[in-house]
């Protein structure tokens, strides 16, 4: 899995390419774990993700938790497979999806 | 019917996804269906990679057998640890906050779901878990 970080200001976008799995999570959750506390506005970007297993959920989850804490969080451009996961852990609720 | 016996490791999980993907495409196999078939390797292997045999380090089989008529996969995965039932846990509420969630249960929740019938069997010393799905 690739993960392009673009940050504008307040605003960090993660553009992941690839797959987010058991293998490649602990990537993931290395960079939320850098993430500032100047970043009040967090982008997911899954153009190019293409699918989630539940090692990827809890990364989610922890990026979600940080976010809740000192801004908003939006995932953007989910494929079927991954929409597919979303709801059926529930996912979808919890996160705010945009097209 | 196609197997490969491996270690079961965390680092194993894509060769083992590999292995299997190789299987599903000569056959033809839906991307859709696929990618639900990877997920649900990456939690059962990974399950087996870091509790099977915890502390040391085992080896898992895993096998494929496609079927015609209705095409669909069947994905069998063997390993000598500790005896485990993954679908005795209990279905994680899916309907918490990112506050009140709890990490765990979702992978074999998730498998659950996906697949079209899983299996759980515990036969002279081993974990045998199989996975059905029509491609």
């Amino acid at each position: 899995m690739t993960i392009n970080k673009k940050q504008q200001g307040a605003e960090l976008e993660l553009a992941l390419e690839g797959r987010l799995d058991t293998t490649t999570a602990p990537q993931l959750e290395a960079e939320v774990k850098q993430i500032g506390a100047d970043v009040t506005s967090l982008v997911f970007n899954f153009a190019e993700l293409e699918y989630i297993s539940s090692a990827g959920l809890r990364t989610l989850l922890l990026a979600q938790k940080l976010m809740n804490k000192q801004g908003t969080m939006v995932v953007r451009n989910v494929n079927e497979t991954i929409m597919e996961v979303f709801e059926i852990t529930g996912f979808s609720d919890m996160l705010t999806i945009e097209e | 019917m196609k197997e490969l016996t491996i270690e079961a490791t965390v680092e194993n999980v894509p060769v083992v996804t590999d292995f299997v993907n190789e299987q599903l495409e000569a056959h033809g196999c839906s991307m859709k269906a696929q990618m639900q078939i990877d997920i649900a390797i990456d939690e059962l292997f990974s399950n087996i990679a870091f509790y099977a045999y915890n502390p040391t380090v085992g080896t898992a089989t895993v096998r494929v057998e496609i079927t015609e008529d209705p095409l669909s996969v069947v994905v069998t995965f063997i390993d000598n640890g500790v005896p485990y039932d993954p679908l005795k846990k209990a279905d994680p509420d899916t309907t918490l906050s990112a506050e009140e969630r709890e990490i765990g249960g979702l992978g074999i929740y998730m498998v659950k779901k996906s697949m079209d019938e899983v299996a759980y069997e515990y036969k002279d010393g081993q974990n045998i878990l199989t996975i059905k799905k029509s491609i």
